[in-house]
């Protein structure tokens, strides 16, 4: 139904695709799966004919066959949305915050003209109750704020499947959502395709998910697909070197055998935070949200803990609290005996025991300061050394950058090597304890394992504590000794790793694991 | 690395009338304090380039005084929105929600609510017409311009990770304001300041136009605009010459302004 032939794709002159060619039958899950640069994005926009300017494609790309390459912009229009419909994977972003849910699933009905006014709102509610978003909670009349994520994504299907398109793309749908968010997400997805014969282009770059999910997977790097086939086949053979570098890279192990002393280098007693919540009714106050709600643990020197919990869960709440730089209701904070204040109350020479890595790398530095300034600002604590820049030139090769990075500009890096500059930047005052918030999460599976070896490396060089906040379980399994499950903000679960992933106590830990896709165990033989 | 083409022409606009104003601190083909009656309304020649007013001033001297008179005025009108506005603005974003916040915005709300030429007359008029007065005037309204611009950009700056780091390293926010918030919102505040400063000029040449700016003999565009509009059918020129100098002049300024903000910004700059 779906073909691509020999598509080369460029756009001002930068190749882009290299002779992608796939068949999707009908009712057929097509899983494509590659890290990002690769291409994949790409194809998909292809398909929809919606590739940014200065570009040149050649090659075929036959929808029912027609070829959409050959198509003028008037002809792809009534094709999009009707034949192909697509969803993104920011939620937040992908619906207009002005319009109600139910005005934006029918307006695709009425822009193809398939429906007047109101058998457009009929259809948009059918729609919506097919989505998972029934009359009753969610009533056309809401606007996408007043939506978690997951219903978002939710609406962005039913816009998308309004006219029975015969072929959905999704790119990254799940990449934004929590995992049990997730699996529901995937499930319906699932559903949708066998239900309505649709065919599925799930461009993603977890192979987990495309196990789950995929009829046939083929695997892009560079612009090229490297090996494409059916999904047990392919994961049971991987006959292309890349598809296993891929495979070990989304389930690699470091190293992490640091002894863990027995002083406690964090000790959070009874924690509390409460924010207003917003206000309903004029003459009634509603009671506080709490945020975090009486934690306690304790964090030993040499250790690695991982806090794990799904968005709202209260750990960036926690995070700020331990970092200083917001105040506790209740409870206390200690950080090698010393108490935690907020703020400048703070002391600066318990602020130099603990650093922070954050998730986005781009967001992380400052654009317009040069490395070395950047790695160098924690000495604002200190004060700056005469020879900082041998302390940077230090900091910088000790996570695997070459000294002279330091007086380029931050933009010149690439994700990755931004992620291992902001380590440098936490390291360069020597601390004890560097809290990694969701430090891993936003890059790709083969740079986040090598960034994942670099933290067990100087773990175990340099004796730090690391308190490791994430919601990707994969990653904490990976690399934590001891683990938190966090809830509306409460810790359900404590343990060894090892033991809460193999034996949960907890049924919300127990919810958690079984949410997060996974490659069968048998298609793991090589 | 290529130039924006706007910036190459606005830069050679402004910096055609910035020249002419400092080739007038010592030269100018006639005296403008002259007035050579015998010589009124002559039309360009070799001696008058430009021909001459019904004063018979040399249209060009005027011109090249009046530009003297539109900068400074604009330029310190500028410096004193950009001065007080952008450091109240950054107070403001650093404390947002405080009564801070709330007393330096609602008072930018309270400049912003009166009509700003008209304050401009007010004032002029109470304190009597000169330059100084205009520059006054105009600069007051630039304050919260720049307030707001800078507080908005810089409430999207500090929900940012670095701000948070910055903070995990114990600066406090004057130092953060100074240090991350500023150079992050230069770009926006220098587009503005473009924008502001062709305002100011432009408010210049409304108040010389009705009396209220620069006084005689100093010459302004705005009076010779003024001047002009009686002969506006018989010497059309002598209208359309200082108007063409304010037209070219915020021209430039906006061309510039535009360009500045495409150079100066490293992420741009990468992608072109």
């Amino acid at each position: 139904m779906i073909s691509l032939r020999k598509l080369n794709l460029s756009i001002h002159r930068l190749p882009i695709l290299k002779d992608v060619s796939f068949d999707i039958a009908q009712g057929q899950i097509f899983g494509l799966v590659g890290e990002s640069g690769s291409g994949k994005s790409m194809t998909a926009l292809a398909l929809m004919q919606l590739l940014p300017q200065g570009f040149s494609a050649s090659g075929q790309v036959m929808v029912d066959g027609t070829d959409v390459l050959a198509l003028s912009e008037a002809q792809m229009c009534a094709l999009r949305g009707n034949e192909i419909g697509m969803i993104f994977q920011e939620p937040m972003t992908a619906l207009n915050p002005v319009q109600t849910i139910g005005d934006q699933v029918a307006e695709t009905l009425l822009i193809h003209g398939k429906a007047n006014k109101a058998e457009a709102a009929k259809i948009a509610r059918r729609m919506l109750n097919r989505v998972g978003l029934p009359e009753d909670k969610f009533p056309a009349s809401r606007y996408p704020h007043e939506l978690s994520g997951g219903q978002r994504q939710r609406v962005c299907i039913a816009m998308a499947i309004a006219l029975r398109p015969k072929l959905l793309i999704a790119d990254e749908p799940t990449t934004a959502l929590d995992v049990t968010t997730q699996a529901q997400i995937l499930e319906l997805l699932q559903e949708l395709v066998a239900e309505e014969d649709m065919s599925l282009l799930l461009i993603t770059h977890d192979l987990a998910v495309v196990a789950g999910m995929a009829d046939y997977v083929a695997v892009m790097r560079k612009g090229e697909i490297v090996e494409q086939g059916q999904t047990e086949h392919l994961f049971k053979t991987m006959s292309h070197p890349y598809t296993r570098q891929l495979f070990e890279a989304s389930s690699h192990q470091p190293d992490h055998g640091a002894k863990t002393q027995d002083t406690p280098i964090l000790e959070v007693i009874n924690a509390t935070r409460e924010y207003a919540a917003p206000r309903t009714k004029l003459f009634h106050r509603p009671p506080p949200f709490r945020a975090v709600d009486n934690v306690s643990f304790t964090l030993k020197r040499g250790e690695s803990l991982g806090l794990v919990g799904e968005s709202g869960c209260g750990k960036s709440t926690l995070t700020r609290a331990i970092l200083g730089l917001d105040a506790l209701q209740g409870g206390e904070i200690r950080l090698s005996g010393e108490p935690v204040l907020a703020g400048q109350h703070m002391p600066t020479h318990l602020r130099q025991k603990v650093q922070v890595v954050f998730q986005d790398p781009y967001g992380s530095f400052n654009p317009r300061h040069k490395v070395l300034r950047l790695v160098m600002e924690p000495f604002h604590l200190t004060a700056p050394p005469d020879n900082a820049r041998e302390h940077v030139a230090e900091a910088l090769e000790t996570v695997g950058m070459p000294a002279d990075a330091m007086d380029r500009y931050i933009h010149e890096f690439s994700g990755g090597q931004r992620q291992r500059i902001a380590i440098a930047r936490a390291l360069v005052l020597h601390p004890d304890l560097i809290v990694l918030d969701e430090a891993v999460s936003a890059l790709d599976v083969s740079i986040r394992a090598q960034i994942l070896d670099l933290l067990a490396d100087l773990q175990k060089r340099l004796g730090l504590s690391y308190l490791f906040i994430s919601h990707d379980l994969t990653v904490v399994q990976a690399i934590t000794d001891r683990v938190l499950v966090m809830q509306r903000g409460k810790i359900v679960e404590t343990g060894p790793t090892e033991q809460v992933f193999t034996s949960p106590a907890h049924p919300y830990t127990k919810q958690l694991l079984d949410a997060a896709p996974q490659i069968p165990a048998d298609w793991q033989a090589r | 690395m290529r130039l924006p083409i706007q910036l190459i022409i606005g830069a050679l606009l402004t910096s055609f009338f910035v020249i002419a104003v400092l080739v007038s601190f010592v030269w100018t083909p006639h005296d403008v304090t002259v007035l050579t009656i015998a010589d009124k309304l002559q039309p360009p020649s070799a001696k008058y380039w430009l021909g001459t007013d019904h004063f018979g001033r040399d249209m060009f001297s005027m011109l090249m005084v009046g530009a003297r008179t539109s900068i400074a005025v604009a330029i310190v009108a500028v410096g004193i929105g950009m001065g007080i506005g952008v450091p109240l603005g950054l107070m403001a974003a650093a404390n947002k929600g405080s009564l801070l916040d709330e007393v330096i915005m609602r008072g930018n709300d309270l400049i912003f609510a009166f009509p700003s030429l008209v304050i401009a007359i007010l004032i002029t008029a109470v304190f009597g017409p000169s330059a100084v007065n205009a520059i006054l005037a105009i600069g007051i309204f630039n304050i919260p311009v720049f307030a707001r611009v800078s507080r908005g950009a810089a409430l999207s700056i500090w929900t940012l990770d670095y701000i948070l780091a910055a903070r995990t390293f114990g600066k406090g926010r004057v130092r953060i304001s100074a240090e991350h918030i500023l150079p992050n919102i230069a770009n926006l505040l220098i587009v503005q300041g473009t924008i502001q400063f062709s305002l100011g000029i432009l408010a210049e040449a409304g108040l010389s136009y009705v009396g209220l700016g620069a006084q005689p003999p100093t010459p302004s565009w705005g009076r010779m605009l003024a001047d002009a509009q009686t002969m506006i059918y018989t010497k059309p020129m002598l209208a359309i010459l200082p108007g063409m100098a304010i037209v070219l002049m915020v021209l430039g300024l906006n061309l510039m302004g535009d360009g500045l903000r495409d150079l100066l910004d490293p992420r741009i700059r990468r992608e072109r």
